[in-house]
């Protein structure tokens, strides 16, 4: 199996890692392919910006370097723009993934899009 | 950085000794065996020699020997072979659920071709239950095909109780002894078995080359069809240097058996104490004491195989996982799922295999560095003892097997 040197990075010192305190928003998604989790802990400002976000997986490799990379390209985003977010988007920041772990990548736009959606529903109330 | 090879049962580096006996059948030694002239008639010798090399390794005739091109192949042929060509006394056989897949999906190629095949339970421990056998054995039972030693969780089943049963019943009897041979002794006399598949490979011999024990007189067809190789059994031009490597290798993993067994014990049994005692939350797969010398295999709570085994890759050290996510096809090991483990627990396997040449230092080592790396992961990790895996994922994502 062939990851390139951006996974092997973001596997091996990966950012964002863990449970950042005051997350308003928190999305946690299963993978039906091979059953792994994804969490993502978003904490957006009254602009809708979102400060901060961090990750915890329990995956493989291109599972672990998916959700360091997606928390890093979505920090500073607002979360219209952060909705649009696709895995393609973590996918090409990682030059590449072998055809069996793009679900990987999946996993974590769908973790993201599950934060935001969790903190639009705690708005709401 | 020093490498830390502990994948023995993936496969074994050639040893230079059984390289030293190779290399000149492709330069010098080059004729083809079936030759009349001096080039052929003397690497035709060769062959032979080899052939009573592996017949001392598992005591049998060398008469019983047959070259194939691998242990797939071996494994293929016995039960295929048996197959086609006892069909018409029955079409049932039973074989276990943990066996390799060059066993599984030769049986499940069969069952398409009208053939039924009853798949064997394992314990928690991965053996099989000679009741459970006795009461599979049916009148139109026509192959039992169990393995010697699993290759994942190193479990050696009652391959000698297994075989009476089924010598009693005059059924033929099939043995996948690849992870066997080298690591426990392996007696063909003894063990009342009709035909025993073995491969070079994890005898510190080459890749691409195994054999098949045929006891004599037993009933079998040809797989691969051709010329008159192997006694008219085995048709294509002998891999003449792999056979004479394979014949060296398995004489000296014979010669050697119980130093090496002896040694891998040892590291094997550090290393599980090691791992057991420093690392909370793991369990230990395969049976605590009927398993290879060589394997150790484990199942770390809340994190998952392919990241354990990049970790260990990053400081040299090889190793292998039954995780669904290394698998490429995304199941998880049929092994640890026959042994009971959720698939979720499945996930978080280890496999590490032993070897002659392996050191107490690697051990310690890995060890060392394991804590830390499960200590890590598990910190990455969004589940633990009071956040439980959604079972309803792993439901989702558990694919059917037998
Ligand atoms: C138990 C078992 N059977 C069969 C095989 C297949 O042998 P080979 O790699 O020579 O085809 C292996 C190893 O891959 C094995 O471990
Ligand atoms: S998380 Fe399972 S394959 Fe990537």
């Amino acid at each position: 199996m062939e990851y390139t040197d951006v996974v092997m990075e973001n596997f091996t010192c990966p950012k964002h890692v863990g449970e950042i305190e005051g997350a308003n928003g928190v999305g946690q998604v299963g993978s039906p392919a091979c059953g792994d989790i994804m969490k993502i802990f978003l904490k957006i400002n009254d602009d809708g910006i979102i400060e901060d976000a961090s990750f915890k997986t329990f995956g493989c490799g291109a599972a672990v370097a998916s959700s360091s990379m997606a928390t890093d390209m979505i920090i500073g985003k607002s979360i219209e723009e952060a909705g649009k977010f696709k895995n393609s988007d973590v996918v090409d920041a990682l030059g590449g993934l072998p055809a069996e772990k793009i679900h990987c990548s999946v996993l974590a736009a769908e973790a993201i899009q599950a934060a935001i959606e969790d903190y639009h529903n705690k708005k709401a109330q | 950085m020093k490498r830390i090879y502990l994948d023995h049962a993936a496969t074994t580096p050639v040893d230079p000794a059984v390289v030293e006996t190779m290399l000149p059948f492709f330069t010098e030694y080059f004729g083809n065996p079936s030759s009349v002239y001096t080039e052929g008639r003397g690497v035709k010798k060769s062959i032979e020699a080899a052939r009573l090399q592996i017949a001392a390794a598992i005591n049998a005739d060398p008469r019983e020997i047959y070259f194939t091109g691998s242990g797939s192949e071996a494994d293929n042929w016995a039960i295929k072979g048996i197959a086609m060509k006892n069909q018409a006394k029955g079409k049932h056989i039973i074989t276990s659920t943990i066996e390799h897949h060059a066993v599984l999906h030769t049986c499940e190629y069969l069952e398409k071709q009208g053939f039924e095949v009853t798949y064997l339970p394992v314990d928690e421990f991965g053996l099989i239950s000679l009741d459970d056998l006795r009461n599979a054995i049916r009148k139109d039972t026509i192959l039992v095909t169990i393995m010697f030693a699993n290759n994942e969780i190193g479990t050696i089943e009652p391959i000698k109780e297994i075989g009476e049963i089924v010598k009693e019943k005059g059924i033929i009897f099939h043995t996948d002894a690849v992870q066997a041979l080298g690591n426990i002794p392996v007696d063909v006399k003894d063990l009342n078995v009709d035909l025993l598949s073995i491969s070079a490979h994890k005898i510190y011999g080459p890749k691409g080359i195994g054999a098949l024990f045929i006891r004599k007189g037993v009933p079998i067809d040809n797989l691969i069809h051709g010329g008159a190789q192997e006694r008219k059994k085995r048709a294509g031009t002998e891999n003449t240097a792999e056979i004479v490597a394979f014949g060296k290798a398995a004489e000296m993993v014979t010669e050697h058996l119980e130093d090496n067994a002896a040694h891998m014990k040892k590291l094997r049994d550090l290393l599980i104490k090691g791992v057991m005692e420093n690392i909370p939350q793991v369990r230990l797969n395969g049976h605590p004491e009927k398993r290879l010398p060589g394997n150790a295999n484990f199942c770390f709570d809340y994190i998952e195989g392919e990241s354990i085994l990049l970790s260990l890759d990053i400081i040299g050290v090889a190793g292998s996982s039954g995780s669904a996510c290394t698998s490429g096809s995304l199941d998880p090991s049929h092994v640890l799922l026959a042994i009971g483990l959720p698939a979720g627990v499945a996930h978080g396997s280890l496999r590490l295999s032993i070897g002659k040449h392996t050191t107490v230092e690697d051990i310690n080592y890995v060890v060392d560095n394991l804590i830390q790396i499960i200590e890590r992961l598990r910190k990455m990790s969004p589940i633990n003892a009071d956040c439980p895996i959604d079972d309803a994922v792993f439901d989702k994502a558990e694919h059917h097997h037998h």
